[in-house]
């Protein structure tokens, strides 16, 4: 398969459909109800445009959702990959993030919205997605999402859990362990390893659900 | 029929084991041990990072791992020299596909000269400062200030020192940075005189303690954020300074909105509480270029982008900043001019300052600011001058070459300057270079003599290949130190790549217009200049601590770990000496490794002496460049408690490449914290 550069992507999404129909309705809910976008209405529809793609997704409850719409559109969420068979990073990640949704207790599913993506869509169906979410123990507010392979790699690409050299990328044992976090609306976005301390990711997430919050000095 | 998740039949004894496999797994949940580490002390996890197979963690360990490891992956480079190390993959080869910014024109603006810091009396910090943290206020510290509380002969309560700044951290809208581009909205640093980025630049003096109140005024978070990046939640950390840990800026002591930090800078030389510098410190210690900038933990590099940056220039009675007396360097500030260099992306179709915040190796920008300008011009009088030369990233290194007669007749030419200062501090004696290579965060000063420029024009020109935010492009280990014409990325995608562009081929970033007025230049030549002795490295470490910067699954780790502003590491001992080893085992990644508080010296790279002029001497930030192992030498002096020690590629650093560690009366003998 020819590997698809970021630019290519991002060419084929700036001209396609999609960003038609995201770059209008953007414009379209101004609250002025001119065509004229805010910096900050710009800042946000770039983000959608280049790392946040409209694409359908299914969840391991057999749903069909879109990844934008409704996924992360004026919601806290974490995104990270994973499959089913993997031997190495995805348990211990997996397992993490499960110590991590227990910390968030009940602000996951209402505060903030979980979401590990299959990394092999063709293995990886509904209810592969299913049994691994019964197995990690995850609760309502963290989704198992699968999708058709193109879309899959599309949606990897713009969230950036790639490597620079091809070959690496391709190799999915190495795949990149970490956590994508992000507040959609105040289009704040960092990452952090998927095996930090549970205690410490669980943290880092609510300041980004509490971006008011000071981290006061302890000794 | 046993069949297994994917549908697949499988036999019952497989049954019976994926079973235990995910029964396994549940336990190691159950248990806490999810850390790689944990795993490891278990005995569950390989050096290599696998998972051992025959515990049963995978439901399909026992069929699908093979003899070798998985990990072992297809390079095409050459071996690297030695033996302990591991082969590149040529990561740094293949270019980056950020997006161009729209066209600017080059050498139209003047390059702005940062205006000084202006102080503020007493009266106009209200509440007063305090020793202890004023937390009903909204002070965001923990710890009275360690200076008049534990050294009060030698420095003066909160509310009795002679100079203070009130600094707030702010949005405003600026159109310095090009012509050709529209009004950015931005975040800086406002003395009272006005919001600006770079921040005012202070100008301090040893024995003369100061505070700066910083206060955050940025907007509050919601409802929304102009550029799309940074957080407004600061930290601001005074680099390279011996500051006391409660007053140095801690990445995760962050603040929001309408709270406030004291922060109590001593301006003292280190080694003031030892028995041999008693009260004095050691002049041998002495900082010269110091720089200030946000430091919070996962948004540094976001909000250092968006502006939050600026100088700190610190004086003696040798190093004066009068170019009649001591040192006899240029004069501060007319001829020493600080150049803070950063490289930037702005949308190619509104022209808005952009961040690639999906990025996890490191960013490169395609426009090159200098003190907030793109490609600015200096009118300069045929006269020598110092330059403070600070690289603030996010991701790019860069070699300055002086370069001359371009677009003349004939080839543009190479000249000579002088290397007085590597990390801010003036080495023992200037040394003489066509070049001088920085990464982010560390700082060169030096002196260009314009005498014989007069009505010529030069640049500063980055002629260092770096195509990608990992770092410049492979340079081979044998082959280092620099300038090699040879790289790892020859014969990569017939594309092969120079470490080192030809003069002209770089990026001219600085232009000098020669045409200032003939002035007289008191300051004495470089050439029969000399500074400060280095501290002698002979001391017997206490303890050789070793820290491997790596990276796992795209992870970036020290020592297998990663960030925690809740665990610090490991506890140096007050007053002693330890040798740290950074080792960088990886084939690709180029780390500009900071270390808080104290500086360090190179004893060996790789168990070889330095030879370049700009690793003999003082630093606080080291390149750790590709299979290398990097021996420092350390005296943790006077302060106390908690700092970190980070990769200074901003990006890198936001993604967990730091840990924290303590200074106190009793340490520890951790060798791999």
């Amino acid at each position: 398969m020819a590997v698809i550069t970021r630019r290519k992507f991002l060419s084929f999404t700036a001209a396609g459909p999609l960003a038609v129909s995201v770059l209008s309705q953007a414009a379209a809910s101004t609250p002025s109800g001119s065509t004229e976008l805010t910096a900050p209405e710009r800042a946000r529809q770039r983000i959608q445009q280049q790392h946040l793609p409209n694409l359908p997704l299914i969840t391991h409850e057999g749903k069909n959702v879109l990844f934008y719409d409704d996924l992360v559109k004026d919601k806290v969420v974490s995104l990270n990959f994973f499959f089913a068979k993997c031997e190495e990073i995805c348990p211990l990640v997996m397992a993490n993030l499960s110590k991590v949704q227990k910390i968030l207790g009940d602000q996951v599913g209402r505060d903030i919205f979980m979401y590990s993506f299959t990394l092999k869509p063709e293995e990886d169906n509904a209810a592969v997605l299913k049994h691994q979410h019964e197995m990690y123990g995850a609760g309502p507010g963290w989704t198992f999402l699968t999708a058709k392979p193109d879309d899959m790699e599309h949606l990897r690409r713009a969230l950036g859990f790639t490597y620079p050299d091809p070959a690496i990328d391709k190799d999915k044992t190495q795949h990149i362990g970490n956590i994508r976090f992000g507040n959609e609306p105040l289009t704040l976005w960092s990452a952090c390893p998927g095996m930090a301390h549970a205690q410490w990711v669980a943290e880092t997430l609510e300041y980004i659900i509490h971006p008011e919050r000071s981290r006061v000095q302890r000794p | 029929m046993y069949y297994n998740v994917f549908g697949e039949k499988v036999s019952r004894r497989r049954f019976k084991e994926m079973q235990e496999a995910a029964k396994n797994r549940r336990e190691l949940i159950a248990a806490g041990l999810t850390s790689r580490r944990d795993l490891f002390k278990m005995g569950l996890l390989t050096a290599g990072g696998m998972l051992i197979a025959k515990s049963g963690l995978s439901a399909r360990a026992q069929t699908q791992i093979p003899a070798g490891s998985p990990t072992q992956i297809q390079t095409n480079n050459p071996p690297s020299s030695g033996s302990s190390t591991s082969p590149g993959t040529n990561q740094n080869c293949a270019p980056s596909n950020q997006l161009a910014s729209p066209n600017t024109r080059a050498f139209i603006s003047p390059l702005p000269i940062i205006p000084l810091a202006a102080t503020v009396p007493l009266s106009s910090l209200n509440p007063q400062p305090t020793n202890a943290p004023n937390t009903a206020a909204g002070e965001v510290r923990a710890f009275p200030h360690q200076g008049p509380t534990n050294y009060h002969n030698l420095f003066p309560d909160a509310n009795k020192l002679s100079v203070y700044y009130r600094f707030t951290q702010e949005q405003f809208t600026t159109s310095q940075m090009s012509p050709d581009l529209p009004p950015q909205t931005i975040w800086g640093f406002n003395d009272g005189t006005g919001t600006r980025s770079p921040g005012p630049t202070y100008r301090a003096t040893y024995g003369v303690p100061q505070l700066t109140r910083n206060i955050n005024l940025l907007p509050t978070i919601t409802p929304v954020n102009d550029t799309g990046f940074g957080v407004a939640s600061v930290t601001t950390h005074l680099h390279n300074s011996h500051n006391p840990s409660e007053s140095d800026g801690n990445p995760c002591d962050f603040y929001t909105n309408g709270h406030f930090c004291d922060q109590y800078y001593p301006n003292v030389l280190a080694g003031f509480s030892t028995q041999q510098f008693h009260n004095t410190g050691d002049i041998n210690e002495s900082l010269a270029t110091l720089w200030y900038h946000d430091h919070r933990v996962d948004f540094t590099s976001q909000n250092t982008y968006k502006g939050l940056t600026g100088f700190y220039c610190l004086f003696n009675n040798l190093d004066t900043g009068d170019e009649t007396t001591g040192f006899r360097l240029p004069s501060f500030p007319q001829f020493d001019i600080p150049l803070m260099f950063n490289d930037k992306v702005f949308d190619q179709h509104s022209g808005e300052l952009v961040f690639d915040l999906f990025n996890l190796d490191g960013i490169l920008g395609d426009k090159f600011l200098v003190n907030g300008v793109i490609q600015p011009f200096f009118q300069v009088s045929p006269r020598r001058y110092r330059f403070r030369m600070l690289d603030t990233g996010p991701s790019r290194f860069y070699e300055f070459f002086l370069t001359g007669n371009v677009g003349g007749t004939g080839n543009p030419t190479t000249n000579p300057f002088f290397l007085i200062g590597t990390d801010g501090n003036l080495i023992p004696k200037p040394v003489q270079v066509t070049s001088v290579r920085i990464g982010p965060a560390e700082r060169v000063d030096v002196v260009v003599d314009f005498t014989n420029f007069a009505g010529q024009t030069l640049y500063f020109e980055n002629r260092l290949n770096q195509i990608n935010g990992l770092g410049p492009v492979a340079v081979d280990s044998a082959l280092f130190p620099q300038n090699s014409p040879n790289t790892e990325c020859v014969g990569i995608n017939n594309n092969p790549q120079p470490a080192i562009l030809a003069a002209g081929a770089g990026n001219l970033i600085l232009q000098f217009q020669v045409t200032g007025p003939r002035v007289r230049d008191n300051s004495l030549p470089p050439s029969k200049q000399t500074f400060y002795t280095l501290p002698t490295t002979t001391d017997t470490p206490r303890v050789v601590r070793t820290f491997k910067f790596d990276r796992l699954n795209g992870q970036w780790s020290i020592n297998g770990q990663f960030m925690d502003c809740s665990h610090p590491r490991f506890t140096v001992q007050q007053n002693t000496a330890e040798h740290w080893l950074l080792t960088n085992l990886t084939g690709d990644w180029t780390h500009p490794i900071h270390i808080h508080l104290e500086e360090h010296q190179i004893m060996n790279r790789n168990r070889v002496a330095p030879t370049v002029p700009a690793d003999i001497g003082r630093k606080d930030v080291t390149q750790l460049h590709p299979n290398e192992r990097v021996e420092l030498f350390f005296r943790f002096r006077d302060w106390l408690h908690k700092y970190p020690i980070h990769c200074h590629n901003v990006v890198h650093e936001d993604h967990a490449m730091m840990a924290l560690w303590n200074i106190e009366a009793t340490g520890d003998t951790v060798l791999v914290p």
